[in-house]
């Protein structure tokens, strides 16, 4: 299957047999639309995101606790073999997509990839895949990418007053914010 | 009551983009009766003992109609994915099943294949053989717990002891291979976590001469009853389209006439070394959602009867001592494996930079694990794609023009587990 015609494409690879479409964000919609009407990829299985913060930098994804309790500021001291090669941009959103046909005897898949700053909106898929509602707000609420054109994007998992989006890597994990008297 | 048409099994599915309502997710009053001054709103939940879990549904009625639905989520979100980015990539196992109480095994099996597939192993065929066996008896045991459920939701008792005498049995099965009940973290990376326990297959054989009389049995306690019927017959429609646009897996995707499973789409694990028969129902309402139910179980237990017969020997886990622990015994001796011992368990493997998304068919539908490594030990993002989730998406299209009494039968029919809905 060629992807050449897709709208905005940016890049295809392949990798662990799997193929990746990063797409330019301004022509998503119709990247998506196309892949839908000519490539048959009518089921959205999947739409998540990741923070590439600090990436390639030291492991900010997790820590040990010393005596004195856990130490939010200090991240791990693993190190890595190799530093994976830097990301262009913080956020990367995924869209899984899959063409679902009866009775098949196969399941072909696809990953589209766009990449976005942090004060960066992708428009949303809902349209083509009303699906992607409910993983919009997830994305929203749990990351805090916009998206632009969502029917109703407020937080779903999340209290409506929370602060934060609790999945970005400088989001502190094991601390809620404790306010002392003496400074208040 | 709207009956959905009949449905031919070859023709085309889902064309365009049918969006059933502005919001997807959302079922809105029409503007003429939101002018009225009839519309009582009712709130369903957090706590409703019909609701699985901690769902809360936002129910406004005209009457006995429901003319707005909102289905509210998140009163058990946990945090699992962010937990388990601060924990290593073996330490993080025992997370993935204890997302869904009922289909623990399928989880647990998405996550550790998905490690599988960055690090390119390959599993010794009795590990793949046994995984199969168990997440066949985990379906079942899913199964068993929703009909049982639903049954006793809309007011039929008596499944519900008679379901649960089988699903012990399942979770005695359970019991003698992990030594717990259920979250067995059984699975391990490269394979199994021990061998299968001597007796194991007598006793699952055991169960597999049990199983299909059981299911006869459930049936005839439902399929004649009139309350049954009447309360799942036409109720709770979706069709193929809207399934499909909504993104529906599972039981109600085949339920709602397209014939479409993982296991025979895309074979993992030996489902394309096993026989078996994909149930598919035609009108999409709580009835054919019940029966696909019914025949998966039978299915299932016959994939458990040929993974007996076919169960090849060998060794259970791969033999890659920079990913599985040594033999016990050889800590004694060896210094080397000591050392990869107090590696492995200390710092974790390291897991190539990568991103992969992997899919099974669980009891639910499409249960999907997204990661992504940055080489490190730790996973730098982990992603479940969730079908309760997904599930609960469709409920305001479930219920357009449905009357109250309906919605219990509809969203159970949905199968959802709360916990896996809000991780």
């Amino acid at each position: 299957m060629s992807f050449a015609r897709v709208p905005g494409l940016v890049e295809e690879k392949v990798a662990l047999g799997e193929t990746t479409l990063v797409v330019d964000p301004a022509r998503l919609l119709e990247a998506c639309e196309h892949l839908r009407d000519e490539h048959g990829f009518n089921f959205l299985s999947d739409l998540s995101s990741v923070d590439y913060l600090g990436w390639g930098d030291e492991p900010v994804a997790g820590y040990w606790g010393g005596a004195a309790g856990r130490d939010l500021n200090r991240p791990g001291t693993w190190g890595l073999a190799r530093l994976p090669a830097p990301k262009e941009k913080r956020f990367a959103v995924n869209y899984h997509l899959l063409a679902v046909r009866s009775t098949a005897r196969e399941a072909p898949r696809l990953r589209v990839q766009v990449w976005v700053d942090e004060d960066e909106t992708v428009p949303t898929v809902v349209p083509v895949w009303p699906t992607a509602d409910w993983h919009e707000r997830e994305v929203w609420d749990m990351m805090g990418i916009r998206f632009a054109g969502h029917p109703n994007l407020t937080r779903i998992l999340m209290d409506e007053d929370w602060e934060g989006h609790p999945l970005r890597k400088d989001y502190p994990i094991g601390g809620e914010p404790v306010r002392f008297s003496g400074e208040e | 009551m709207a009956v959905a048409s009949e449905r031919s099994s070859g023709e085309a599915i889902y064309e365009g983009s049918r969006i059933p309502s502005p919001i997807p997710s959302v079922l809105l009053v029409p503007e003429e009766l939101r002018l009225g001054e009839d519309i009582l709103e009712v709130n369903f939940g957090p706590n409703h003992p019909s609701t699985h879990g901690v769902l809360r549904l936002v129910v406004e009625l005209d009457g006995e109609t429901v003319v707005g639905l909102r289905a509210v989520i998140g009163y058990l979100h946990t945090g699992f994915e962010k937990s388990m980015e601060s924990k290593t990539w073996w330490k993080a196992i025992p997370y993935a099943p204890r997302m869904d109480y009922l289909s623990f095994q399928a989880n647990e099996l998405a996550f550790v294949m998905a490690i599988e597939k960055l690090l390119g192993i390959e599993v010794p065929p009795k590990a793949t053989w046994m995984r199969m066996l168990l997440c066949e008896l985990n379906r079942v045991h899913s199964h068993l717990v929703w009909l049982g459920t639903s049954a006793l939701e809309l007011g039929a008792i008596s499944p519900f002891w008679y379901t649960f005498r089988e699903r012990d049995r399942v979770l005695d099965l359970f019991e003698m291979v992990g030594g717990v009940r259920m979250h067995t973290r059984y699975f391990q990376v490269g394979g199994l976590a021990e061998d299968i326990p001597r007796g194991f297959f007598d006793e699952c054989r055991k169960f597999v001469e049990v199983m299909p009389g059981a299911v006869d049995q459930y049936e005839q306690l439902l399929d004649q009853n009139e309350i049954w019927l009447r309360r799942t017959k036409g109720v709770g429609l979706l069709s193929a389209e809207d399934a499909l646009a909504l993104g529906q897996s599972g039981p109600v995707l085949r339920g709602s006439g397209v014939d479409w499973d993982l296991r025979r789409a895309a074979p993992y694990l030996a489902y394309d070394q096993v026989e078996f028969d994909v149930p598919v129902k035609q009108n999409g309402d709580v009835w054919d959602r019940y029966k696909v139910h019914m025949d998966e179980m039978r299915e299932s237990t016959r994939i458990v009867d040929q993974a007996l017969e076919g169960m090849p020997g060998g060794p259970w886990i791969v033999d890659d001592r920079k990913v599985v622990l040594p033999p016990r015994e050889e800590l004694h001796t060896s210094m080397e494996s000591l050392i990869h011992h107090f590696k492995l368990v200390t710092e974790g493997f390291r897991v190539p930079e990568g991103e992969v998304y992997l899919a099974v068919e669980s009891p639910r539908g499409e249960f999907g694990c997204y990661l992504c490594s940055d080489g490190g030990p730790k996973p730098w993002r982990v992603r479940f794609r969730a079908p309760s989730f997904v599930a609960l998406e469709a409920t305001a299209t479930l219920m357009r023009e449905s009357l109250i009494a309906d919605m219990i039968a509809a969203v159970g029919s949905l199968d959802t587990v709360m916990g896996e809905c809000d991780r």
